[in-house]
């Protein structure tokens, strides 16, 4: 029989700073959430499934993920040729357009969201031109991407750039070397090892976008049934003293949210794996 | 450190090589789109903000920042980054000291956890805590205008109020920014292992002194640059805020609730050049994040150095 | 000051870092703990240091460290009075030289703690010592390796510990780099004779500069003894491959007959030529290849008789004389040999640092050391 392994630390601090960890993630985090997951079990199953599938909430499920996915789809190849320019390229303003690509993660969303209304309303710089061409995007599911757009642009970017700089060139000029074409090494070679990174940027946006609230609420319109996201319903919903339904619908998101958390972390694990296999 | 000194190398070797250079036509094409890019979507957004906060003159703009509410919310919004902020970075120490400097079960699940609030839509974060202290909430019987025989009462007496009040704004703060330190603590501690803390043991030094004077030099950028990123989305938070806050004017206004009063109000121009000091904070924001990554460069860069003079003098 | 470990049992998880080990190491000395990576050397020195805990239970009395008679088991590592220098010197990136090396006289309990002056003095003493005086307000990052290593070192001795212990100390280095430090070392230790452990993987560097060896192996120590010793009367298999070049071959087949056991070691310096027919003990074999560097000759060979490959190490002069071709058949004669039965090698006899009891040296019909 082995004897039992010694717990001894050299290090002090164990106790103290993990049980202050503990506690306080316990307090502001998982005791909040734990709320609503008990409130919502106070509902019967039938309340709860007419709440989550109304036709109005179904409605905003449909944008709200509709049109996340379409923006972080979109989010994929502007990423990627973001980084491939930032990395590979020596240009005036490189410096700059790096730094400006954290502006996302850096600019309350109450101002990304004024800012993108007052430009594409029907007055506005963009709108002005769109407008008469048929192109609505204020007010509308467009005006919803465009926002969504924005503040997933980042993460693309962030999670590609890294691995692009990390690649080694001798790579490259292997698959050069043995007369494969820019664009066959592009994808035969670059490719394959972005992959992992561009998932994980996708998810992210895409998940960020789902939560949304601040840079939608202004450029949306907020018409139900057509540009109302699911977060604006919840807080609607609190607004009418609707508890249980705010909490049905936050339960739904919560639990899509934990699922793509899940998801990305799968896809970190495999792809670290891989890379040390 | 020899990984991210061989990145440096990578880009400076990926901008050079001729052989791995793309055709001239490609290059300026996808340069082209990238500035397109940028330019639709960053660029203009920025120069729309202040355009309409000065389209009716310096004068408004100044008394639209100056407006009583507007300082109001200015010092709301400072109180809640106040607390929020300094009670994060302590969270993010304790945090990363247990997880970088201990083995314990259930490691990789509390990373997983600090990052939850990420996950969350902002929305939901300030629901869950009226769902706690709202009055139907669990303890709101003991909070003002609750019900509770003594409690109720004490609270109502004190005028102790969560939600619609102060404190609901601090709480759901602390909610949304709680990873931003821990993230950035985290990964940095683990890189730089224990080693450095347990010679400072051999050599007789206390857990605090260790840490005062080992551990704490060693993170101090990456703390700086957490406790900046926690600080923006403290001062920039709208959505949680704004499911907690009563929307009182001048009284639980943070900045960016401001904003949206007055943009609905049709203050148009009042609503921008409150916004735009929220977007100078986004500037300052980025400036001091990229001046701690060229700082962490700098440092890379004379390890790097060092290692070649490694082999050039040796003893 | 001696170091005593008493039955020292480590697991990490499922891995076992050190089984029942006990060693003891006299006041003023200077030993090494050499040994392939995963053998447990360094758990060991850590264990010594108190910057990891040995696996509780066992026999009464097992897992307990001694310094000088006294059981600091539970004594905490910043009060053994332990000087550790870590493998890739864990300097504090952050402070200048002075700084680190003051380190220790600045901290713990301010009674400890010396004056100013007298830390200052202190300090520029032992820059001296590292020769690196001037240098203090570097930072590590502006040293080369050789140098940080020696801060290290200097901060290690600022506390003035009794006990210095080295992890790896010349790991990270290059080969030059290397040898000048090893002397210096062995200069230092001369001078200071602080009771010194170190732990290595590389058998030159523990037979050059350590009083005594400890060869570990597995998560058991297999030997302990003067260099000379572990060289030459290794106590098992393992010893005898891990300390420089050694042919192994089948005996007990054609005509190498051997009482004591089947597996039989030579060192290639042992092996030794000769042309045409020998005497009745010499064996026959191929010659592969021959290369000559500097003083001396070395000759692959196959033996007939098994097809086993093997080397020999003769003088330039002998390689030269015999005017060996690819393909010429010779006679080999062993000068020296160990023996040991096959698969059987006793555990027993090899643990807890005693030398092992195994058979003497290769006696074959005319006894060891004489020529097959």
């Amino acid at each position: 029989m082995r004897p039992p392994v010694s717990r001894r630390s050299v290090l002090p601090g164990f106790g103290l700073s993990l049980g202050f960890a503990l506690a306080y993630l316990g307090l502001i985090i998982l005791l909040p959430l734990a709320a609503a997951f008990v409130k919502t079990a106070g509902m019967t199953w039938a309340d709860f499934w007419a709440a989550v599938t109304s036709p109005r909430v179904l409605a905003s499920y449909r944008i709200t993920f509709g049109a996340s996915f379409l923006a972080a789809l979109f989010n994929v190849p502007a990423g990627v040729v973001l980084a491939w320019v930032l990395v590979r390229y020596d240009f005036p303003g490189r410096r700059l357009v790096d730094a400006l690509v954290d502006l996302p993660f850096a600019l309350p969303t109450a101002v990304a969201g004024i800012a993108l209304t007052a430009i594409y309303a029907k007055n506005g710089w963009f709108g002005q031109w769109l407008e008469p061409l048929g192109v609505k995007v204020a007010y509308t599911p467009l005006g919803v991407w465009v926002a969504l757009t924005f503040i997933g642009l980042p993460f693309v970017v962030r999670t590609v750039q890294p691995v692009l700089e990390e690649l080694e060139p001798e790579l490259e000029e292997a698959a050069a070397s043995l007369g494969a074409t820019r664009a066959q090494t592009f994808r035969r070679v670059i490719l394959p090892a972005i992959r992992p990174a561009i998932i994980t940027g996708f998810a992210l946006a895409f998940a960020r976008a789902v939560g949304e609230y601040g840079s939608v609420v202004f450029i949306s319109g907020n018409l139900p049934m057509f540009t109302e996201i699911t977060p604006l319903l919840i807080l609607t919903k609190l607004e009418q003293y609707d508890y249980r339904g705010a909490t049905a619908l936050a339960v739904v998101m919560l639990l899509g949210s934990f699922a793509m958390l899940l998801l990305i972390q799968l896809v970190q694990r495999s792809s670290t794996r891989r890379a040390r296999a | 450190m020899a990984g991210n000194v061989s990145t440096l190398a990578h880009v400076a070797k990926h901008r050079q090589r001729r052989s791995l250079q793309d055709p001239q036509w490609l290059r300026v094409a996808l340069i082209g789109l990238a500035l397109l890019f940028v330019a639709i979507f960053l660029v203009v957004p920025l120069v729309a903000v202040f355009t309409e906060a000065l389209r009716k003159g310096v004068g408004p703009y100044f008394a639209a920042v100056a407006d009583p509410d507007a300082r109001a919310a200015i010092r709301l919004t400072l109180l809640a980054a106040g607390i929020a902020v300094p009670l994060n970075l302590v969270f993010g120490l304790a945090a990363s000291w247990a997880v970088a400097k201990f083995e314990f079960r259930g490691k990789a699940l509390l990373i997983a956890l600090i990052e939850l609030p990420f996950a969350v839509s902002p929305v939901i974060s300030g629901l869950v805590y009226v769902l706690l202290f709202g009055a139907q909430g669990w303890f709101g019987p003991y909070l003002g205008a609750g019900d509770h025989p003594w409690l109720g009462a004490w609270a109502n007496a004190h005028d102790i109020q969560v939600i619609f009040a102060v404190p609901g704004i601090v709480l759901a703060t602390v909610f949304v920014t709680f990873p931003f330190v821990a993230r950035e603590l985290i990964p940095l501690m683990q890189a730089q292992g224990k080693e450095e803390e347990l010679a400072a043991i051999t050599l007789g030094a206390s857990g605090w002194q260790t840490f005062r004077r080992v551990t704490l030099p060693n993170v101090k950028w990456g703390l700086f640059y957490g406790v900046v990123l926690c600080n923006a989305r403290a001062m920039g938070e709208f959505g949680a805020v704004s499911v907690v806050s009563g929307h009182i004017r001048g009284e639980t206004n943070t900045i960016p609730l401001h904003v949206e009063i007055l943009y609905n109000e049709f203050n148009i121009q009042a609503a921008f050049a409150v916004a735009s000091l929220l977007t100078l904070l986004a500037f300052i924001t980025l400036a001091l994040k990229n001046l701690v990554e060229w700082r962490h460069r700098r440092t890379l860069e004379a390890a790097a150095a060092a290692d070649i003079r490694q082999f050039v003098n040796s003893p | 000051m001696s170091i005593e470990a008493r039955n020292i049992t480590k697991h990490f998880g499922a891995y076992t870092a050190l089984a029942d080990v006990s060693l003891k190491v006299g006041s003023g000395r200077l030993t090494a703990l050499l040994g392939p990576s995963g053998s447990g050397k360094t758990t060991l020195l850590r264990i010594i240091a108190g910057l990891e805990f040995p696996d509780v239970g066992g026999v009464p009395g097992a897992g307990r460290v001694l310094f000088h008679g006294e059981d600091v088991s539970d004594m905490p590592a910043g009060r053994r009075g332990v000087g550790f220098v870590f493998q890739h010197y864990a300097l504090f990136k952050h402070m200048t030289v002075f700084d680190n090396i003051a380190f220790g006289l600045t901290v713990g309990p301010p009674v400890r703690r010396p004056a100013r002056g007298v830390i200052q003095q202190r300090v520029n003493e032992l820059l001296q010592l590292i020769q690196l005086d001037g240098l203090g307000a570097r930072l590590p990052e502006q040293l080369s390796g050789g140098q940080r290593q020696r801060v290290a070192l200097a901060r290690a001795l600022a506390v003035q510990p009794k006990v210095l212990l080295l992890d790896e100390p010349f790991g990270a280095l290059d080969a030059q780099v290397r040898k000048d430090l090893r002397r210096w070392l062995r200069h230092l230790h001369e001078k200071l004779h602080v009771t010194t452990v170190f732990v290595t993987h590389d058998q030159e560097e523990a037979l050059e500069l350590a009083d005594e060896v400890v060869v570990m192996n597995q998560a058991r120590i297999e030997q302990v003894g003067d260099p000379q010793t572990v060289y030459d009367r290794p106590a098992s298999p393992f010893v005898i491959e891990f300390l420089g070049n050694v042919n192994r071959l089948t005996a007990g087949t054609g005509r190498l007959q051997a009482p004591g056991g089947d597996v039989l070691y030579v060192r290639p310096h042992d092996v030794d030529i000769q042309r045409g027919q020998a005497d009745g003990h010499a064996i026959r074999a191929r010659v592969l290849h021959t290369f000559s560097a500097g003083n001396y000759g070395r000759v692959s060979l196959e033996r007939a008789d098994t097809g086993e490959h093997f080397e020999a190490e003769i003088t330039r002069d002998r390689l030269h004389d015999l005017g060996l071709k690819q393909g010429d058949e010779v006679s080999v004669v062993f000068r020296h040999v160990r023996l040991f039965p096959r698969g059987q090698f006793a555990e027993a006899d090899v643990r807890n640092g005693q030398l092992s009891e195994t058979k003497p040296g290769y006696v074959p019909a005319h006894g060891a050391g004489e020529n097959i």
